[in-house]
């Protein structure tokens, strides 16, 4: 199998670092080789975090090459474009969470804020597959994560990796009331 | 599936996807580490989780976090001289605080080996600089690996604990950031915990270990024996290996993570080169490097941040007449930032362009800002750079340390005007206020960075009768690294301690003017200030405030969250104080200007109340709601 790339971007805070895990781990469950590797310390407080994960036999480094992304993942609108604009290939997938945590500048009235529609145009432009996930009555902001995943799942975004991976990779890193809520909110945007 | 603590300490051989800083936990493990130390610093800090990790109960090894590098290398060191197998690391710049002990450390006979393991950070992901630090492997005569994946740190801690223990003598291991946080699945051994010997064998007889006058130069010819007789190790190690594609014209020679970025571009390229992969960067396996220089025409050195390498290998190359046309750095890009894929193509494109096709990248038709990171939704820093803000002149002066209150240099606040290292504002600033009659100067210090290295600034102040304002940010805890305990809030890694309250620490050190106030009260921080800044000397205010992020996440564990919204109600007639002063993230504004509260952020501490000159925020709703 070429390797598959996946660049994981949103918010420090969103959940990202989760997220990352479960896919790796499903990816793992699917029997697939795989590395990945996290953005840590700094700039998790409240700035931009990203993920690479990389899926295949010829795969090296955990870093993924500016452009070369099959699946750009994200959690929030501007995040999406900014992952789009630095490592999405022309023709691949992106798959975002439409919350807005509108940056710096668009809070100080220096910059405006990057509507669904810019988003979508640029995604044309490039022959981009734009999936845009938003949950109306969702209990909980931290589960804005499960939701991507579970509509990934849906869509079959990530080759040979099936919901059954990735339901496996979830029970693995979470327990309780948290297991219970997010396996039910996968199990519903899955079927819904 | 089994917890991070039951795979690392699982007595079976085991495969999982770990990340390089968990892995070289098991590795301690597997070596017989006995004794470990650190200082909290990214890209380390999930060592320490990993060692957490591990029921205390199962645990053969010691652990704390020091109060700074230096005095974490020293109980290190203490703990090898008395015969046990021990391991300290810390990030970059930490090293930079423990140098003046590290430095000494290979001129001993340490009974029991010793690991130092550096987080070193190229392309400064989360330090101030990015400081190569084989430097210091060359400048205190220790051999050095350096691991390109977690698969390779948990292999060659396991080889320089190995050496360390046999040779009785100190080995680092460098990794960078983002061989610690790679994920990859690594087959481990087996782990079998020996029986261990408690007795004491610290050598008491006296001497031996006192470097002074002609005895620290016959220490120092033993270290430098010691580093002759690496280059044999470094020779056969297979960590230093050939990769021979048959190319008799180019070479190209790397070391840690830029080998994989490498590999990865190798695929794109036109023709298969010959690789020298080089896992001991010190000493270099000099006999490999020799026949490889000799079977090529021409050699590429690809060499992340420093030109270490290159000089060495041009210097073998002399020594030995070899004529090979050696190609390192090119400018002054080749000595900065990280080598990820993107720049060793940049860097090879440049060397040999027919190597490589061009890859284009598409350029994005619509632009974005950056988002740097900020202060979370209640933290105390945020109201007290806000409440301090309207106590000084645009003229004053105000002095950032390190730590999450660094980020007050960004918009909105504009606190913080210099930087230089851990602990270094009292003194800065006192250095700003000599011949200096007008303008007032305002050092910021947080609390563990105060234990680290702030001690001696404050005394100095204090004896040198400087005349400054100190504001001791403390929110109990080392925020930006993860939450690592300090020595004044009474509890350490492994249990409770004796607090030692910063208050009366300072009221020891004699300091006359001592403030103490919760930064949410505005309007009294703002006070002290102000009163602060009419007198003479050291005046320091601790603005205190426990970090929100680290309490918030207390309480939804425990289920006592009580889950409030600020919302902003009809009053508001767009003054904008609350997101363009305040500037807490959960406001947000609409495109006709309106501001609204996202409340997938607002933690609902209410801050920022006071802060709106028409009072029109206020508490939405009060529940009452566990962790979900």
């Amino acid at each position: 199998m070429k390797a598959f790339n996946i660049y994981l971007i949103g918010v420090g805070g969103q959940g990202i670092g989760l997220l990352s895990e479960v896919i790796i781990r499903a990816a793992d469950k699917a029997g697939l080789n795989v590395r990945g590797v996290d953005t840590h310390g700094l700039a998790q407080r409240g700035g931009t975090v990203s993920s690479n994960i990389r899926i295949g036999e010829n795969i090296n480094s955990p870093l993924i090459m500016k452009g070369q992304a099959d699946l750009v993942v994200a959690l929030e609108r501007h995040e999406a474009l900014r992952g789009m604009n630095d490592y999405s290939k022309n023709g691949s997938t992106v798959i975002y969470y439409d919350a807005v945590w509108q940056p710096l500048d668009v809070r100080l009235r220096k910059a405006k804020e990057i509507e669904n529609e810019i988003v979508e145009k640029e995604a044309k432009r490039r022959n981009i597959d734009l999936i845009k996930v938003y949950i109306n009555d969702l209990s909980d902001a931290r589960m804005q994560n499960m939701a991507v995943l579970a509509t990934m799942a849906k869509n079959k975004l990530i080759p040979n990796v099936e919901k059954e991976h990735y339901l496996l990779a979830v029970n693995d890193l979470l327990t309780g009331d948290v297991l219970k809520n997010n396996l039910e909110l996968f199990e519903k945007v899955y079927n819904g | 599936m089994k917890t991070l603590g039951e795979i690392l300490i699982s007595k079976e051989p085991i495969t999982e996807i770990l990340m390089g800083n968990h892995a070289l936990v098991r590795a301690m493990l597997e070596s017989g580490v006995k004794v470990v130390t650190s200082y909290p610093g990214s890209p380390t800090p999930e060592i320490a989780e990993g060692i957490r990790s591990i029921p205390k109960d199962k645990n053969p090894m010691y652990f704390e976090f020091s109060v700074n590098e230096k005095v974490a290398t020293e109980v290190a060191f203490g703990a090898a001289m008395n015969g046990h197998l021990s391991t300290v690391f810390f990030k970059s710049v930490g090293l930079n605080v423990a140098a003046d002990s590290f430095v000494q450390l290979g001129l001993f006979d340490l009974q029991g080996g010793m690991v130092i393991v550096l987080g070193d950070d190229p392309g400064a992901n989360s330090s101030q600089n990015e400081q190569d630090n084989r430097h210091f492997s060359k400048l205190s005569y220790i051999p050095m690996y350096e691991p390109n994946s977690p698969k390779e740190v948990y292999e060659m801690f396991k080889e320089a604990a190995k050496i360390a223990k046999e040779k009785h003598m100190p080995v680092i291991l460098r990794l960078t950031t983002h061989v610690c946080h790679a994920k990859e699945k690594i087959t481990f051994d087996k782990l079998e915990i020996e029986e261990y010997d408690y007795t004491p064998k610290f050598d008491h007889i006296n001497a031996p270990h006192i470097p002074i006058a002609a005895r620290a130069l016959d220490m120092k010819r033993m270290a430098l024996k010691r580093l002759e007789e690496f280059k044999e190790i470094s020779n056969n190690s297979k960590f230093n290996e050939i990769i021979d594609n048959g190319n008799k014209k180019r070479g190209i020679i790397v070391s840690g993570l830029p080998y994989l970025s490498l590999l990865d571009v190798l695929e794109y390229a036109n023709e298969k080169v010959d690789i020298l992969k080089i896992g001991i960067v010190n000493p270099l396996p000099e006999k490999k490097i020799i026949g490889f220089l000799k079977n090529h025409e021409e050699i590429k050195i690809i060499e992340e941040l420093d030109d270490i390498m290159e000089k060495d290998i041009k210097t073998l190359a002399y020594e030995n007449k070899i004529y090979t046309n050696i190609i390192g750095k090119v400018d002054i890009e080749d000595w900065i930032g990280e080598y990820k894929p993107d720049k060793v193509y940049d860097i090879l494109k440049k060397t040999w362009p027919d190597l490589l096709p061009d890859i284009k990248m598409e350029i994005p038709q619509v632009k974005l800002n950056p988002r740097p990171p900020q202060l979370c939704p209640g933290c105390g820093h945020r109201s007290a750079f806000h409440a301090i803000k309207y106590a000084l002149k645009d003229t004053d002066i105000t002095v950032a340390d390190i730590g999450c209150h660094t980020l007050g240099y960004l918009e909105p606040y504009n606190m913080g005007q210099v930087l230089l290292s851990m602990g270094h504002s009292t003194s800065t600033g006192a250095g700003l206020s000599l011949f200096n009659k007008t303008r007032n100067v305002v050092a910021f210090l947080g609390d563990s960075t105060l234990f680290h290295a702030g001690i001696p600034g404050i005394i100095n102040a204090i004896f040198n009768k400087h005349n400054l304002t100190l504001i001791i940010m403390e929110n109990g805890t080392t925020a930006m690294t993860g939450h690592q305990d300090l020595p004044s809030i009474g509890k350490n890694i492994n249990g409770p301690t004796e607090a030692i309250p910063i208050k009366k620490m300072l009221e020891g050190l004699g300091i006359k003017y001592i403030k103490e106030v919760d930064t949410y009260q505005q309007t009294k921080l703002r006070e002290y200030v102000l009163e602060a800044q009419k007198e003479e000397g050291l005046k320091v205010i601790i603005a205190k405030h426990p970090c929100m992020l680290k309490l918030t996440r207390e309480q939804r564990r425990k289920g006592t969250f009580r889950n409030n919204k600020v919302e902003v109600t009809d009053k508001c007639d767009h003054q904008y104080v609350c997101i363009s002063d305040f500037g807490c993230p959960a406001y947000q504004i609409t495109p006709e200007g309106d501001v609204w509260v996202q409340e997938d952020l607002c933690i609902g501490d209410g801050s920022c109340i006071q802060t709106c000159p028409t009072n029109a925020l206020s508490f939405k709703i009060v529940s009452k709601e566990g962790d979900k």
